[in-house]
């Protein structure tokens, strides 16, 4: 017996049933129920043309995040409401802040980013009454405009900003009462979705069905929808799991579910670094963010994963489970080669431990891509060295985009290992990153500016360590 | 007027009104072809693309395309009409037949009930190549001169004797990428059958009468059984001129095949790997000059990559020879063009329309003049201007023989420079450097001046059509397509100022082919100079005829009749336009007409490579300011002040829209956005994943914009200037700011060899060749 997909839609309960598992929220919204205020763009959660705002029962609350709706797949918003453009208008019609602020400053051209726009600020201004500029650009670096340049958007935010009543209408109470407290099973012809409620359960679904794919914030695995039109037969979701998104600050360090989101992380992580802020800030975009999780970032094996670099320079540990048991292992064990890492069927990543970064440790993350936010990684780097007295006692270094997978420096972190840090040992560092790493060609960059990027970047690391008053960084750079 | 209190029109002209569908963009209301409701039984449809650069078709077998759900199956041989799509010369097929010219080709297309399954139909479809060597580049179509069209010269004075005579010279070239449009709607479009043989099309296009024209050519049948309408796009930008063709076509051939509505909506993979962009180009230069920077002679060869046709190109590539003096006055100068044939995608229309890339190798130029000469580079622009407006001595001729009347840049020049603070910020700058080991900082004030008229002068024709109800509300179409750019609030200004009703009594409607024939496609910065033109000359029309009527009726001279604010007045009497209408008609009196505006004074011969092949120019000016982090060539804008003449602006809010939202496209060609093809020949930046326009952080830090006060020396609507394109180009400041920068790290006099786009991986190469210098 199949469950029915249940959820708000724009304040009133609506069910689902027949349509294929992986049928996507957008496909849903204007195709199903024609409501076509929420645009495609892109379908890869790269636009925010299909930006809506998503309400979520976790620990007895209820948050409301912006999401792509176009890579979103409908079984994931069982229990959930979904609010589209088309709820912003009050009873009597009249728009809301955002939406007339956005008519007052002629912020609109084409319109058809617009909606997304709106959806992005009125999320915003519906959970932050006085947000700031760089909260504006955060919430809005998902979005593209191609017409305005953007200033009429920005201007049209902090103008809705200043209005009282930013409020969304929505209806948490209602969410509550949709909640099931046990796993959700939805199936049709085309596929089986489970969303188990506890770790248990999902070790049990997976037993039964090892090749199942996992979905967590399915900002990878709705693409392989939206954007490879795979069949995907068994959909096991990971995120209803609250015992997976819990994020555990200890005296040994933070132990972070793997179905925590990069959102809820964010706060924790970058207090490792002011660094680590910056790297979660250019982290995709506050949609993406809001959906993709820290485990499904290491669990994707990609080769240009931001997460595993910082994570693995400090000494992160993965635990694996399955139904006969977990073992925890080195994040940086976990990944074998391209594309193959170290999980057997029936397993799961289920926690993220990193552990407490001792006094001495000097430790940076960067991220170089061609445009600051939104992008995937030319190079992600993270460093963290061990200086006592002058002299490095321990080091690792890592890196994404520089091999097949997240690779740590072996060449360059033995050459480390005992030298003072000054000029010399970071000039001598820079040319034996040559050993450790032969990059690729690819669109994102060119072997050649990979290697002399990681090596710009070694040397920006050595200056911030070393003389703090230079001035490194052009982002932020005037205020 | 009598005295008599009178209130004033809201949305005349000069004012900021809001754009027509503003309310309905943010409500979500407005209504994109994707939006509209579909027919009871519409089909989707996919086309499959070549995956080779350069192919001959041995075998095409669609035998396993036919799945459940599978209506049609098109290939080149079951088109009725002609398998062509091309604006102009032959040479883009609807489906390609015994070869295919590039990696994205459309092949075959398959109707279906639902996308998933015409996709899943189309990709079964059993296909057998056997691949060619491909040319790829422009390099190897000079080498192996293949073109698409023949190569074209414009020059004044002796080029040659001006270089050989000067103190100094340089000789450099550029590689300039290309850009993908990244409208926000993909291309689209919704093709319905009608009786009798007829076919409707909703089209996304600026072109609505090409689209008409080819959808009946593709199905064999007459123009007249075709209509075409666009509401509005979701995004243009010179991509759905002739591109959204194709699309429309590869529709209605299988609308007319399964006798029911067809839907082809491209995802934004296909859109970007199968439709054109702005050209790539190399430009070589030798310029010779004095020791104060002014140019003896000069010559650029400018090599295009057109892609696998024609399409647009040789207009496009004759643009980039126009601009290839922008602002300064060339005594000796030659400039050769090479339209390049690839074994890639045709290259097509786009913001600026090739100007762009002529007018960069130009302030190239200019900044390895200054460089060169350890002077500022604005110092050099100076000297070589054009002479001034008004102050025409010997300087004021371009290289195609066009007097250069209404030069207004010295006066934006001398304004900018004041408020942008820009000697003082070029001290600063320096200082900083001199001070600063990693961030560097660069700093450009760059000119434009745009030449406004379709350069084939036929096409600066336009018309409009314009009913009054009985009411005293107006419907008006005009040829003009709406794409964001205002056009439509800016017409219906015009035609509520004639009348001197309030706007909101005006509404605009669906562009159609049925309302409007034969026009011209929305592009040149054309649009309001030719439809706004146009809407007014039919306003006054019907203007005339109401005066004509009421000095009749109420017994009063012609001239004693007058409209204001909502108001007629004949002789003694005042009453309200929609009174006046009603008594029109009852009397007889036809309350509708037709308005024609064709450009006067151009005349281009094309031969002679000599003439006025433009009404007017449009000028601006930009100072931008930028930092580099020079370890991983990183940036960002800092500062941009820009100062652009739209004219007497027509609706000032929208044209500093339209500035701002220029100067960013502008900036994110030459910036970010990277155009990256592997050696297959296959575009691998075909998604926002990898292609990456401007978001919101990338705008200058600190954003001053304004119009220059000045009003049209020619006779346009409301003395206004075209809009559209001329501020794309105030990006080239971001550009030159980008190479001060670099410059920075090297020794006085080096020329950084930065290339567009100044990707951060660009930058730093360039830094690391400065710094081996
Ligand atoms: C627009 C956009 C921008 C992006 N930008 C960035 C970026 O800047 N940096 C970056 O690193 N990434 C980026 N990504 C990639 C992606 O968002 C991240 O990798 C994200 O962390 C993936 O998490 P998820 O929960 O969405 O994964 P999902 O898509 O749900 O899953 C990813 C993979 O992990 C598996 N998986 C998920 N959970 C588990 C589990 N508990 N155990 C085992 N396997 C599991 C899935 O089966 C799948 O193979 C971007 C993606 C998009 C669409
Ligand atoms: S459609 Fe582009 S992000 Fe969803
Ligand atoms: S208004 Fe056209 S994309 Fe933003």
């Amino acid at each position: 017996m199949t469950d029915k997909i249940t959820f708000l839609l724009n304040g009133e309960r609506v069910t689902v049933e027949g349509l294929p598992p992986t049928t996507t929220l957008l496909q849903y919204l204007r195709e199903r129920k024609r409501m076509t205020g929420t645009k495609e763009g892109c379908a890869e959660g790269d636009c925010g043309a299909c930006t809506v705002a998503v309400g979520s029962l976790h620990g007895g609350k209820t948050g409301y995040k912006s999401l792509n709706a176009c890579i979103a797949l409908l079984p994931t918003l069982d229990g959930r409401e979904v609010i589209t453009v088309e709820h912003l208008k009050s009873k009597t019609g009249a728009p809301n802040a955002v939406q007339k602020a956005m008519v007052d400053c002629h912020a609109s051209q084409c319109g058809f980013c617009t909606p997304g726009f709106v959806m992005s600020l009125s999320t915003l201004l519906h959970n932050k009454k006085q947000p700031d500029g760089e909260d504006v650009q955060d919430a809005i670096a998902g979005n593209l405009c191609r017409c305005t340049g953007y200033r009429p958007i920005l201007d049209a935010a902090h103008q809705a900003a200043q209005s009282e009543d930013n409020a969304m209408a929505v209806s948490p109470d209602v969410l509550k009462e949709l909640a099931r407290g046990k796993m959700f099973r939805y199936e049709t012809p085309e596929g089986k979705f489970f969303a188990p409620v506890t770790v248990e359960e999902l070790a049990g679904v997976l037993a039964e069905y090892p090749d199942a794919t996992m979905l967590a914030g399915g900002t990878d695995v709705g693409l392989w929808v939206t954007k490879f039109h795979m069949d995907l037969p068994v959909i096991v979701y990971t995120a209803n799991i609250s015992a997976l998104r819990e994020i555990k600050k200890t005296d040994a360090g933070l132990e972070i579910g793997a179905a925590a989101s990069y959102a809820d992380a964010f706060a924790a992580l970058a207090d490792y670094d002011a660094s680590m802020e910056t790297l979660l800030r250019r982290f995709a975009s506050v949609q993406i963010r809001n959906a993709g999780t820290v485990g499904g970032n290491i669990a994707n094996g990609s080769p240009i994963g931001d997460g595993p670099p910082p994570l693995i320079v400090l000494g992160a540990r993965i635990t694996l489970r399955s139904k006969s048991g977990a073992r925890e292992l080195p994040l940086e064990d976990f990944f074998l080669e391209y594309k193959k890492q170290d999980r057997q069927p029936g397993e799961f990543l289920e926690k993220i431990f990193v552990p407490e970064k001792p006094q001495t440790v000097l430790f940076k993350t960067y991220k170089l891509s061609k445009r600051f936010d939104q992008d995937i990684s030319a190079v992600c780097a993270a460093y963290a060295l061990d200086v006592q007295g002058g002299k490095i006692v321990a080091a690792r270094i890592a890196h994404g985009g520089m091999a097949g997978t997240p690779q740590r420096a072996s060449e360059t972190e033995a050459f480390l290992q005992g030298r003072d840090w000054n000029e010399e040992t970071v000039r001598g560092a820079q040319a034996l990153l040559e050993k450790d790493y032969r990059p690729m060609t690819d669109m994102r960059a060119s072997a050649q500016y990979r290697m002399d990027a990681a090596k710009g970047l070694l040397y920006r690391f050595f200056l911030e360590t070393t003389a703090p008053e230079a001035q490194t960084q052009v982002y932020g750079y005037g205020g | 007027m009598a005295g008599k209190a009178q209130k004033e029109i809201s949305g005349g002209m000069g004012q900021p009104q809001a754009h027509d569908s503003a309310k309905l963009h943010v409500s979500g209301e407005a209504v994109y072809t994707d939006d509209i409701r579909e027919p009871a039984g519409c089909l989707h449809a996919c086309i499959l693309k070549s995956p080779h650069a350069h192919a001959k078709i041995k075998s095409i077998d669609v035998s396993a395309c036919a799945i459940p759900g599978v209506h049609a199956v098109m290939t080149a041989k079951d088109i009725p009409g002609a398998n062509e799509v091309a604006p102009v010369f032959a040479g883009d097929p609807v489906f390609a037949t015994d070869e295919v010219f590039y990696a994205g080709q459309s092949v075959l297309a398959v109707a279906a009930e639902s996308i998933g399954i015409a996709r899943k139909a189309a990709h079964l479809a059993k296909i057998e190549y056997e691949e060619l060597p491909a040319i790829l580049n422009v390099h190897d179509a000079m080498r192996s001169e293949k073109y698409v069209g023949d190569p074209y010269v414009m020059q004044q004075g002796d080029s040659a004797a001006g270089l050989s005579g000067a103190q100094h010279k340089i000789s450099g070239a550029l590689d300039i990428g290309g850009q993908d449009h990244f409208y926000l709607e993909g291309q689209i479009a919704m093709a319905t059958p009608q009786e009798n043989g007829e076919m409707h099309c909703w089209s996304s296009t600026q072109h609505p009468s090409e689209v008409q024209h080819l959808i009946a050519k593709v199905l064999g049948i007459r123009d007249h059984l075709v209509t075409v309408d666009v509401r509005r796009m979701g995004g243009g930008f010179g991509g759905k001129e002739s591109q959204a063709s194709l699309i429309a076509c590869v529709a209605a051939l299988l609308a007319n095949k399964t006798g029911r509505p067809v839907k082809l909506r491209l995802d934004r993979d296909d859109d970007m790997i199968m439709t054109g962009k702005r050209h790539d180009f190399n430009i070589r230069y030798d310029v010779g000059f004095d020791d104060t920077g002014l140019i003896a002679g000069i010559e650029f060869t400018q090599a295009s990559n057109c892609g696998m046709s024609a399409d647009l190109s040789n207009a496009i590539a004759d643009r980039a020879m126009f601009h290839a003096d922008n602002c300064y006055f060339l005594e000796n100068a030659k400039v050769t063009s090479y339209r390049c044939f690839t074994h890639k995608v045709s290259n097509t229309a786009f913001r600026g329309f090739g100007g762009p890339q002529g007018m960069l190798a130009m302030e190239y130029v200019i900044d390895d003049i200054a460089r060169k000469l350890g002077k500022d580079p604005l110092e050099v622009r100076k000297v070589n201007l054009y002479d001034a407006k008004g102050a025409l001595k010997n300087r004021c001729t371009t290289h195609y023989g066009m007097t250069v009347e209404d030069n207004i840049i010295r006066d934006i020049f001398a304004e900018i420079e004041k408020t942008g603070d820009y000697a003082a910020r070029v001290k600063q700058a320096r200082d900083f450097n001199a001070k600063s080991p990693v961030l560097k900082k660069g700093i450009a004030l760059t000119p434009v001046k745009f030449g406004i008229s379709f350069t084939l002068t036929m096409l600066n024709q336009a018309g409009a059509l314009v009913h009054v109800y009985k009411d005293g509300t107006v419907q008006l179409n005009h040829g003009g397509t709406e794409m964001g750019q205002g056009l439509h609030t800016k017409v219906c200004q015009v035609v509520a100022d004639e009348f001197q009703i309030d706007i909101s009594d005006v509404r605009i409607t669906a562009t159609s082919t049925g309302k409007v024939p034969n026009t011209s496609a929305t592009a040149a910065s054309s649009g309001s100079d030719l439809n706004g033109m146009a809407a007014q000359a039919a306003a006054r029309t019907i203007k005339q005829r109401l005066v004509s009527f009421a000095a009749q009726h109420f017994n009063c001279a012609e001239i004693a009749v007058s409209f204001h604010g909502g108001m007629v007045t004949a002789g003694e009497e005042t009453m309200s336009f929609a009174q006046m209408v009603s008594l029109a008609y009852v009397n007889r009196v036809s309350l509708s007409s037709t308005g024609f505006y064709s450009t006067p004074k151009i005349d281009w011969d094309r031969p002679k490579a000599k003439g006025r092949p433009f009404f007017y120019f449009a000028y601006g000016a930009a100072i931008s300011e930028v930092i580099v982090d020079t370890l991983t060539g990183e940036y960002n804008i800092l500062r941009t002040d820009i100062l652009h003449d739209a004219g007497r602006a027509l609706n000032p809010a929208i044209d500093i829209g339209q500035v701002e939202g220029g100067f960013v496209q502008g900036t994110g060609w030459l910036t970010s956005e990277e155009l990256w093809w592997n050696e297959k020949g296959e575009l691998k930046t075909h998604a926002p994943s990898t292609y990456k326009i401007p978001t919101g952080r990338d705008i200058p830090k600190d954003f001053r914009v304004a119009l220059f006060e000045n009003e049209n020396s020619e006779q346009t609507i409301y003395r206004s200037k075209a809009v559209g394109e001329p501020p794309l180009m105030l990006g080239i400041s971001v550009f030159l700011a980008l190479r001060d920068a670099v410059a920075a790290c090297g020794p006085e006099g080096c020329l950084p060899p930065l290339q567009a786009p100044a990707t951060p991986e660009n930058v730093l190469k360039a830094v690391q060749a400065v710094r081996k210098s």
